[in-house]
């Protein structure tokens, strides 16, 4: 499993909509090779069908598609916008960080998951992501917010 | 007591909120089973209570359970007052 390794995230990025951004957070899922690239488009298309709900809290969406669309490895990609863009969300948007899950059916999935609600749940760490100026930063973020 | 924590795909968001849902109930000392799904199976699943978003919610009208909304899913406080209120103390 991969979860927010240094390929796997990009700092300061920019979009022109949501589904630019899911599609590069999905290509940094594909470049990591945990995703085949069928699976960025599976992305975009479950936004357009079921619509901006994974943009789970103020500035959070987790994008992503079904085990079966072409998971190689579970993992998590992390592309932070420069300039934060609309989802369309009733309460939560705009967006500035977006969490690309590629979603595997095994327990890793779960343990990913768990990562991941462990550190966003705070939201000191939230708005630390959503300020970091490196890769750096966001390392350190991850790794004192897991310790926490 | 059975729970529903529901989201488009029953993948990744309705296993996050299902984990911060089974957190807070367990703080409460209330006993629930709590299973993540999509929305269409959630349509044809009995329950006593529904967990989802805002934007799922409207897919699940008429559904017996009662459904109980969250905003934002890494928000325990938001959690907790939405099992609060709606989910009585067994």
């Amino acid at each position: 499993m991969k979860f927010l390794e240094e390929g796997l995230v990009k700092v300061g990025a920019k979009a022109a909509d949501a589904e630019d951004a899911i599609k590069q957070a999905g290509v940094l899922l594909a470049d990591a090779e945990t995703v085949e690239d069928v699976y960025i488009d599976a992305m975009v298309q479950s936004f357009q069908e079921n619509g901006p709900y994974f943009v789970l809290a103020p500035h959070i969406a987790i994008p992503h598609a079904r085990p079966e669309d072409g998971v190689k490895e579970a993992s998590v990609s992390l592309l932070q916008l420069k300039d934060p863009i609309t989802f369309g969300h009733s309460s939560n948007d705009p967006v500035q960080l977006i969490f690309g899950l590629g979603a595997s059916s095994s327990e890793e999935h779960v343990d990913l998951l768990k990562k991941l609600t462990v550190l966003l749940n705070k939201e000191e760490n939230v708005n630390q992501l959503r300020t970091a100026a490196s890769y750096r930063d966001i390392k350190t973020i991850i790794e004192t917010g897991e310790g926490k | 007591m059975k729970v529903l924590s529901v989201c488009g795909l029953g993948q990744g968001t309705s296993l996050i909120l299902k984990m911060n849902v089974e957190q807070a109930l367990s703080e409460k000392g209330i006993r629930a089973d709590v299973e993540h799904m999509d929305v269409s199976s959630a349509s044809s699943m009995s329950a006593d209570y529904i967990i989802t978003s805002n934007e799922l919610a409207e897919g699940l009208e008429g559904h017996s359970a009662k459904l109980i909304i969250v905003n934002n899913y890494f928000d325990m406080d938001e959690i907790n007052q939405a099992i609060d209120e709606h989910i009585a103390k067994a």
